[in-house]
């Protein structure tokens, strides 16, 4: 396999204003713009952070809370756009940022399989082929036809991954998500994940959980303030991480 | 770059189809006649007003009855769609800060449902047309024009309200407001025969106006829209169009800071 970068940042930079206040009013902004009150800070969430990822290759980040890792998900994946800096990503990215974002609760599992696959970008003849491959790996086959609302939260992040995941991207990134549903599921998510890296699918994962990132990952990112500490061999950036 | 757009829709007009029939799903759903609703709906307020008004504005205007249903069912259709496409952002903001999806698709979807609610509407005013014993003409299929003007500029007023609520909150209720000012302005259960002249220079300027009488033209009066009246309405659609479109491009990477 050859390997070239999927994934390429660089420098990227982001800056969030941060209101004292939250201003959503006009009448509210009018008064504090003339009192002059509209006070803001801005605060950088990532800065100048550069990484390649190859593909094939399964990274993880790290860092703790409010370090950037989720927003730097978020750049990748496009929903965010950096204030500096540059991003090259190739092929089709599969984001599981949060399972079942973009579920509507009045509908059924059936319904909602083919509105959140096309939310991912899956065309429709191919979620029709892999219908029953979908509700059959969440194990929904008895309420395929009851609407989401009436769900357990762990019905509805099974179905979620099981729609994220039924399409293998060129590069799947996960934020978290999988320390959710029971541990029987998670490692039958893992198993699902460790399959698409086989088939050349390159992972960015975000994890707090150290154990995963060992057994998952080849390589490790860790995120301090919005600043990148270290980039390397999963066990050296574990240890410095659960250091700090 | 172009070429690169086209393309970028066409993987997502999966998603359109999707959330326009999400939309008309959710919207009946466990009401007991359901979609009838759409139907219903216009024609129960028709026969309010046509009862109400019978007395006051009937004079000048042949068959009340349906020339107030063509009123209603453009400014209806205009009323949901702005204000549903107004919404559609930050209703979706949840969605909109996990995955990445064309932005403008969900005002989009919602100008979409909202017209096919509008066709399903038009029965109601083929069941008025028939009961009042009222001829029609071909020119009926002409409706089609007007009904593309309006789905247009709606769309291009959507994108600018879409953007400006996600800034000021404000505007949802605003909005409420500026509507209720709208229907007097729009002739729709008056003729515009009856306003005194100064008033009929405003109502005349508001676009909603061409939409309407273009419509009542050809359903009614089974006239053919003269060129003339075909180019206004699309300058004023398209107009609508590229400042919704320039507005909300220039603005749609900041939304997720603001929601």
């Amino acid at each position: 396999m050859q390997s070239e970068n999927v994934i390429q940042v660089k420098d990227v930079s982001i800056q969030f204003r941060l209101y004292k206040e939250q201003v959503n009013s006009l009448k509210e902004y009018m008064i504090r713009k003339m009192t002059r009150k509209l006070q803001y800070e801005n605060f950088w969430a990532l800065k100048n952070v550069s990484f390649d990822v190859k593909k094939g290759e399964a990274v993880a980040i790290v860092g703790k809370n409010g370090s950037g890792k989720s927003t730097m998900l978020k750049i990748v994946s496009g929903v965010m756009q950096p204030t500096f800096g540059t991003l090259d990503i190739r092929g089709t990215i599969a984001p599981m940022i949060e399972l079942g974002a973009g579920f509507d609760f009045e509908l059924t599992a059936r319904e909602n399989i083919f509105l959140n696959g096309a939310i991912l970008g899956y065309p429709k003849d191919m979620l029709e082929e892999n219908l029953d491959e979908i509700i059959s790996f969440a194990e929904l086959e008895k309420f395929q036809d009851v609407p989401i609302k009436n769900y357990s939260s762990g019905m509805v992040t099974r179905l979620g991954f099981s729609i994220a995941t039924i399409y293998k991207p060129d590069i799947l990134i996960v934020d978290e998500i999988l320390s959710v549903g029971d541990f029987r599921f998670q490692a039958k998510c893992e198993e699902r994940i460790q399959k698409m890296r086989e088939q050349g699918t390159t992972l960015l994962l975000v994890s707090h959980s150290t154990e995963q990132v060992k057994r998952v990952c080849d390589r490790a990112i860790l995120l301090s303030n919005g600043n990148k500490i270290l980039d390397g061999d999963t066990e050296e950036v574990c240890n410095l991480y659960l250091d700090m | 770059m172009f070429k690169g757009q086209i393309a970028n829709f066409k993987k997502y007009s999966q998603l359109l189809k999707q959330l326009v029939s999400r939309d008309l799903k959710t919207r009946y759903r466990r009401s007991v006649l359901g979609f009838l609703w759409t139907i219903l709906n216009p024609l129960g307020m028709m026969i309010i007003m046509t009862i109400v008004f019978s007395t006051v504005f009937r004079q000048g205007i042949e068959n009340f009855p349906v020339y107030l249903m063509c009123g209603q069912l453009i400014f209806n259709f205009f009323s949901e769609a702005s204000t549903g496409a107004m919404g559609a952002i930050l209703d979706n903001s949840g969605l909109l800060t996990k995955v990445y999806v064309p932005k403008y698709l969900f005002p989009l979807s919602r100008i979409c449902s909202s017209a096919v609610n509008l066709l399903f509407s038009m029965v109601a005013l083929i069941i008025v047309i028939i009961a009042t014993k009222f001829k029609l003409s071909w020119t009926i299929i002409l409706m089609i024009l007007p009904i593309t003007y309006v789905c247009i500029f709606a769309f291009g007023i959507g994108l600018v309200l879409a953007t400006t609520v996600v800034y000021f909150r404000d505007m949802r209720h605003l909005y409420g407001i500026i509507i209720t000012a709208w229907v007097y302005l729009t002739p729709i259960f008056y003729p515009m025969s009856m306003l005194p002249e100064n008033v009929k220079r405003i109502v005349s300027l508001n676009p909603l106006t061409k939409y309407v009488e273009m419509f009542r033209q050809t359903i009614m009066y089974g006239q053919v829209p003269t060129l003339s009246a075909n180019l206004k309405c699309l300058v004023i659609s398209f107009t609508a169009l590229i400042i919704g479109m320039v507005v909300f491009k220039k603005n749609q990477e900041k939304f997720i800071l603001h929601f």
